[in-house]
Parts: C-alpha cells; sequence; structure tokens
C-alpha cells in the first residue's frame, strides 16, 4: 500500500512537471466581445490579429500599466464592433521590473501574439526590446520614453515623446513663452526618465540663456519630504520651477512650496499628468501649474470626448495620458494594418508569423506616406529611429481643471 | 552494509545528481522542441537564483550569521561582471572566454567587497551582520545608481556625474549610465554554463562544509564559547565562509546580468535579498538541497501562475503558506520518512 502510494505521488509529480512546460495558449487572453455587424465594412483588412500588451498590471506602477491595458481595452472594442478584422488583446504583468517583463515576453511568445503594445515603463522595456529585437518581433511602445529603447533596434518605435524632445520642449517654451528668467529644477536622479529630461533641458537650456540657479534631487527612497529642495530654490529666487517627475513626489513639493510660502511658476511634464486625480489632493495647490503633455481629458473634440465618456463609464475614472496612449496603440497598430491592406489590395492577418509582421509593420511605420490619428496627437509620423513625431500640447491648470495654453 | 559510505558525501552526491538529471531533462525538452519558451527563458534565472539560495545557507546555515544585503553582492557581481565583458569585448572574441574572465572577475571582486564587510563586522557578536549587510545592500544600490562608466580606446572612463563627463571619443560607449543601469549587454550567460556554475557552486560549498575548515565553522555557529576555548580562530572561520558566500553570490550576479541586455541597480535592492533568504528559510536552514529545490519552485510558481492573472500573486501566497505549514508538520514529516524507508529497506535488501 505504502508501495502503491509512493508510486501515485512520484507519477503525479512528473504529470504536473509537464504540465507546466505545455502551451498555454489562449486561457488568460483578455478578449473582447464580438461585435454582430461582420462584414458590413469595405476594408480590405480581415482576419484575427493577436496583440500582447506587456506592462506593470500590479505593484508600485501598476497604475501605468493598468491605464494602458483599460485604454487598449476600449480601442480593442471599438475596432472589433466596426466588423472585419478582430482584435484580440493579451495583457500580462511584468511588475515594473525587467526580468518579469522578458518572463511576460516570453509568455506572451506561447500565445502566439503577432505584436506588441509596451512595455509601459522604460527600463523593462530596454530589456524587451533587446529580446524582440532578435526574435523579430515588432513593439510599439506606448510610454517608454527613453532613447535607449528605441536606439540600434529598429522593429521598436514610440508613441509618446522621447526624453530628449521632452526636454528640449519644455526649454523651448519656457524661453519663448518667457515664464521665467530664474530657473530651479527638482528631479529624481534614480529615474532614468527623470535624468533623461533633466539632461536635455539643461543643455537646451544653456543654449537658449535661461538661467539655472538651482539643481536639487532626490530619489525613491528619498521622496517624503522636499523641505530642502524647496528651500533651495526659494533661497536662490528662483520665479519658475521645472520638476520633470511623475506627479506622486510633485504633489508634495507643491504642498511644501505652499507651507514656505513661496510661489513660483510650476512647470511639468508628461509625468505630471494625473495630479488632480489623487485623492485627498487640494485642487487649489496646483492653480497655475503649467504642463506639456499630448493629452488632456477636457478636450472637446469628438474623439476624446468619446473615449473618456466610455472610460468612465467602464472603469469609473479620469483616463490619464497613459490610459490615451494605450488607446492609440492599438489604433496605430488598426491603421498600420489597414495601411498595408489598402496598399495589397487584401490582406488577411490571421495566422501571420510575428517576424513576418514585423517586417510589414517596420516598412509601413517609416514609410512617409502613413501617419495615424489619435487622441494624443493627430497625424502622428514615425522616424526610421522609432520617435514619434506630433505637436506638444502645453496645458495649465485653472480652477482645478486642465484648460489648453 | 559491509561498506560505510561517509552520509555527507552521499548528500553531496543526490546534490549534484539532482542537478545533472534537471539538466538532462530540460536539455532533452528543449532539443525535442517541447520546452515552452516561457520556460527557456526562466532556465538561466533560475541557475542565478539557485546559486544565490546556496551562497547564503552557506552563511545562514552553516556559519549561523544572518545576511539581509546578498543581493548586495550579486550587484557588484552583476556589474563588474558586465564591466568587464564589455571592457574584453574586442580583445576576447571568444564568447566563452570572455564569460569565465567576467565570471572570475565578478567573483573576487565581490570577495574583497565581503572582505571589507566582514573584517570589522565579524568580530562583533549578536545582529551587527544583518545589520551592516542590509546597509550595504542599500549603499550599492545607491553608489551604481550614480555611476557612470563608458569605454573607448582608451580604457574604461568613470564618473559620478552624468554620461557627458566620461568625455568618451567617438567610438566609445557607455556601459553603465547611472539610474538607467548598465545596458547594451552582450546575452553571452548559456543555460550549460549556468549549470556549470551551480555545480561549482555546489562543489565548492560542500567541500568546504565537510572539511576540516567546515566542521570548525559549524562548531562556532553551535558554541562559540566552546570553540573558542578548544582554541579555533572564530573570525577567521566565519570569515571564511563569508567571503566565499560573497564570491559566489558575485558570479551568480554575473550569470544573471549577462542574461538581459540591460540590468538596472535597483534590481538589486532589499527585496531580492529577502527573496534568497525565503528560499533558503523555505528549503530548510543549513539544507543545500533543500535550497535548490525552493529556489526552482519558487522562480518558476509565478510565472507558471500566469493563467490566475489578477489572482497570482494571492495563490503564490497561498502556495508559500501551505509549503511552511506542510513541511512543518509531524504528520507529514512522518510520511515523507515512511516513504524514503520504504526505498531504504529495499536497498538493504539488495545489498545483502
Amino acid at each position: 500500500m505504502k508501495k502503491l502510494m509512493a508510486i501515485g505521488l512520484s507519477a503525479a509529480m512528473c504529470v504536473s512537471m509537464f504540465a507546466g512546460c505545455s502551451n498555454s495558449s489562449d486561457s488568460n487572453a483578455t478578449t473582447t466581445a464580438k461585435s454582430g455587424n461582420e462584414g458590413s465594412t469595405s476594408t480590405a483588412l480581415t482576419g484575427t490579429f493577436n496583440l500582447g500588451l506587456i506592462g506593470p498590471l500590479t505593484g508600485g506602477a501598476a497604475l501605468y500599466g493598468n491605464a494602458v491595458k483599460n485604454g487598449a481595452e476600449i480601442a480593442v472594442e471599438e475596432i472589433n464592433a466596426l466588423g472585419g478584422v478582430q482584435f484580440k488583446l493579451f495583457a500580462e504583468d511584468d511588475e515594473h521590473d525587467a526580468e518579469k517583463s522578458v518572463n511576460a515576453y516570453n509568455t506572451l511568445i506561447d500565445q502566439k501574439v503577432q505584436a506588441i503594445n509596451g512595455t509601459v515603463t522604460t527600463n523593462p522595456c530596454v530589456a524587451v526590446a533587446a529580446e524582440a529585437y532578435s526574435d523579430r518581433m515588432f513593439m510599439l511602445t506606448p510610454s517608454a520614453s527613453s532613447t535607449d529603447v528605441t536606439a540600434n533596434n529598429d522593429n521598436v518605435f514610440q508613441l509618446c515623446f522621447s526624453d530628449p524632445n521632452q526636454g528640449t520642449a519644455s526649454a523651448q517654451y519656457i524661453s519663448d513663452n518667457k515664464l521665467g528668467t530664474k530657473i530651479a529644477i527638482i528631479y529624481n536622479n534614480s529615474d532614468a526618465y527623470s535624468t533623461g529630461i533633466y539632461t536635455t533641458f539643461k543643455n537646451k537650456a544653456a543654449e537658449l540663456n535661461l538661467e539655472i540657479v538651482s539643481t536639487t534631487t532626490f530619489t525613491e527612497d528619498t521622496q517624503n519630504d522636499f523641505s530642502v529642495q524647496v528651500a533651495d530654490a526659494q533661497a536662490a529666487g528662483a520665479d519658475l520651477v521645472f520638476l520633470p517627475i511623475y506627479y506622486t513626489p510633485a504633489s508634495l513639493i507643491l504642498k511644501q512650496a505652499k507651507d514656505a510660502g513661496y510661489a513660483p511658476t510650476f512647470f511639468g511634464v508628461d509625468g505630471m499628468d494625473g495630479i488632480l486625480d489623487i485623492e485627498g489632493f487640494d485642487k487649489s495647490l496646483a492653480e497655475g501649474l503649467i504642463l506639456l503633455t499630448p493629452f488632456s481629458a477636457d478636450a472637446t473634440d469628438e474623439r476624446t470626448v468619446s473615449f473618456v465618456t466610455k472610460y468612465k463609464e467602464k472603469y469609473g475614472d479620469t483616463p490619464s495620458q497613459f490610459a490615451a496612449d494605450g488607446y492609440d496603440v492599438v489604433y496605430a497598430y488598426y491603421d498600420a494594418l489597414t495601411f498595408y491592406a489598402n496598399k495589397k489590395g487584401s490582406y488577411d492577418v490571421t495566422g501571420v508569423s510575428y517576424s513576418d509582421l514585423c517586417e510589414i509593420f517596420i516598412s509601413v511605420f517609416t514609410d512617409s506616406s502613413f501617419s495615424s490619428n489619435g487622441i494624443t496627437g493627430n497625424g502622428m509620423t514615425w522616424s526610421t529611429e522609432g520617435e514619434v513625431t506630433k505637436a506638444p500640447k502645453a496645458m495649465v491648470i485653472k480652477n482645478g481643471a486642465y484648460a489648453g495654453l | 552494509m559491509k561498506k560505510m559510505i561517509n552520509k555527507s558525501t552521499v548528500t553531496s552526491f543526490i546534490n549534484y545528481g539532482i542537478v545533472i538529471a534537471l539538466f538532462a531533462v530540460f536539455q532533452t525538452l528543449s532539443a525535442t522542441g517541447n520546452l515552452s519558451r516561457q520556460l527557456t527563458g526562466l532556465l538561466i534565472p533560475i541557475c542565478a537564483y539557485v546559486i544565490m539560495a546556496l551562497a547564503l545557507n552557506l552563511v545562514v546555515g552553516i556559519s549561523g550569521e544572518l545576511s539581509l544585503g546578498h543581493a548586495g553582492f550579486m550587484s557588484v557581481g552583476a556589474f563588474s561582471g558586465v564591466i568587464t565583458a564589455a571592457a574584453l569585448q574586442n580583445s576576447v572574441t571568444n564568447d566563452v572566454a570572455r564569460f569565465v574572465i567576467a565570471v572570475v572577475v565578478a567573483a573576487l571582486i565581490a570577495a574583497i567587497a565581503g572582505l571589507i564587510i566582514g573584517i570589522p563586522v565579524l568580530r562583533l557578536r549578536g545582529d551587527y551582520l544583518a545589520i551592516v549587510t542590509l546597509a550595504f545592500g542599500e549603499i550599492i544600490k545607491n553608489v551604481l545608481t550614480c555611476l557612470y562608466i563608458g569605454v573607448d580606446s582608451k580604457g574604461l572612463h568613470i564618473s559620478a556625474v552624468s554620461e557627458e563627463a566620461l568625455g568618451l571619443e567617438a567610438t566609445g560607449k557607455a556601459i553603465v549610465k547611472g539610474p538607467m543601469g548598465a545596458v547594451g549587454i552582450m546575452k553571452i550567460s548559456t543555460f550549460i554554463s549556468g549549470i556549470i556554475l551551480v555545480l561549482i557552486a555546489l562543489f565548492v560549498i560542500q567541500n568546504l562544509i565537510n572539511s576540516r575548515t567546515g566542521r570548525a565553522i559549524k562548531a562556532i555557529r553551535d558554541n562559540r564559547i566552546a570553540a573558542e576555548a578548544c582554541g579555533l580562530n572564530v573570525v577567521k572561520y566565519k570569515l571564511i565562509a563569508f567571503v566565499t558566500s560573497a564570491a559566489i553570490a558575485g558570479s551568480a550576479g554575473a550569470l544573471y546580468a549577462m542574461n538581459y541586455s540591460s540590468i538596472t541597480p535597483k534590481k538589486f535592492d532589499f527585496n531580492t535579498s529577502i527573496l534568497v533568504l525565503v528560499f533558503v528559510v523555505l528549503g530548510g536552514i543549513g539544507n543545500l538541497t533543500g535550497s535548490i529545490i525552493a529556489a526552482i519552485v519558487l522562480v518558476a510558481l509565478p510565472e507558471l501562475l500566469r493563467e490566475f492573472s489578477d489572482y497570482r500573486m494571492l495563490v503564490y501566497a497561498v502556495v508559500l503558506i501551505l509549503v511552511m505549514i506542510i513541511s512543518n508538520n509531524q504528520k507529514t514529516r512522518a510520511f515523507i520518512g515512511k516513504i524514503f524507508g520504504v526505498f531504504k529497506k529495499k536497498k538493504e535488501g539488495e545489498d545483502n
């Protein structure tokens, strides 16, 4: 009897080991409902397109990953409702960790995805991009903004502005609009995004003769108190504080500046987007805050309004720029596939290998006549380096809401 | 039974056997195309974590000290390995040779770091090693976060300010870019090299444990005063265990880093140290076989649980708790003991 049990147990162990090795193809797909009016559109594009998504769905950066995923889901629903080509979204979590991100990427390959919407955050994206480059998998990242993501990888494209572009654009904007003469900068020197923008901003500022009077830093471990940084900016007499950081630490800086009786102009970049949605945040603190961001949930054009309404209905939340980026990536894929299908006459995307699709996407995205309209920019075009060209929008916070400048 | 084989020798060979058997299984699966992409990608990280667990077990289990900063040694090894490999890119064209040199350099530098920490701290009694290693891990993380290193025809350039301050030639390239970490790493780690490193780590640790030195280390762990009274040099033996462990952790770091195209200092934080400690505790303190199995299972588990999507971390936690309860339950232990008892009796029967 004991022997039998022992044999049974070891057999069970063997089975479980092999079960772990098998491909689990569609089991955790985030599919969306198909609509009834299939075939009613005249598009030459048909078939099913499997789109993978990698982002932090849990952990400290989960806000960004989930926003991208939610945005992408709305876009997939809309596209599927048009009939014709059907999109299937496969989302995998990477916890904002390079190792987990590569694991997620490998899982997506097992699930037979044909291209990737991701990854959401920069450091994991660099690691995945290298894998994708050797596999020939096409990637369009919604929000990984470092140039390291696209450098030497002809298959990786960005939908967001790259860090250098944001830094230069900010300096240019401040100089053009004479927003300040003495500039203070507070940035996160443990973060690639923040450091990247700071470096290019500094160089461009020197070129434009903007005077930087105070530069102070913080790290993720010390972002609970900014009294030193704020006091330094105040003592140097800065009339504009440039904050190339995410909104959580920024909200604290605004608070501590107010407590210190210091009221310069604050200037942020796209990471600042979402500051008004922080729970318990006193919106009056952000009054007059200027930020460069490609998306505003308060825009009045038809598409943004429809997106924001759907998003609020489905997720009970105002979409951030990340959600809009995720939405636009899916449409960029749709536009690219349609562009290719129209050029070819007809195209069935079902079961095309990712490496074949990669070459198609590279040729389409770098095609000078290709452009994609999204809610983060109209007529987006891409360079061969994978950088996007679209107009940055400057927003100012007035009466507790974003307003165009 | 006529010939008595040393029990510890048997355990040692069981450990080698487990590693080689796993290698054979995965290599066959991968050669026949039955290994999913997901598992293929996990093989090298698993090897690295197994080595880390073995290294930490030497400190925690054998020498009886608590180290909360082993990820710091992994980090030192990872970055020194990557820098060495990048600096030798043009002079050593053979990938295997470059990998070996990088791992050796990584182990040496991590050993030096271990020596620097160990010399003052291991003289003290109590929890000082835990406190200092905890701080060490954080210090390493913060130092690497503001470190910029580049290489060009003139050699290595180091700066703590920015990438531009390196003053690289046009053909030079930055290897370590502050918070961005090391980017553009050549991926030269392979599963075979990982397995060989695991075997080397096992060989070093097991032979150390079963030697005169190892017995001295264990004697100090069990009763420091008695050991001192026997004339053992406590600091020396503790240092031997700690530095060996640091060197092995450094080689694990190099293996890990050269499997990815980019690594960041942030990866090797307190959480990673604790993760490795969890492998050791769950596998059984002082039990090398347990460490190997725990590391494999706990690295692979969250990935294999991806099917549960949002609930996977919850399932993972439940599995951890179950393992803890079951492995400490008298009845299950007795049951497992009986299973092994059946095999043992059979073997003895065959011998006679």
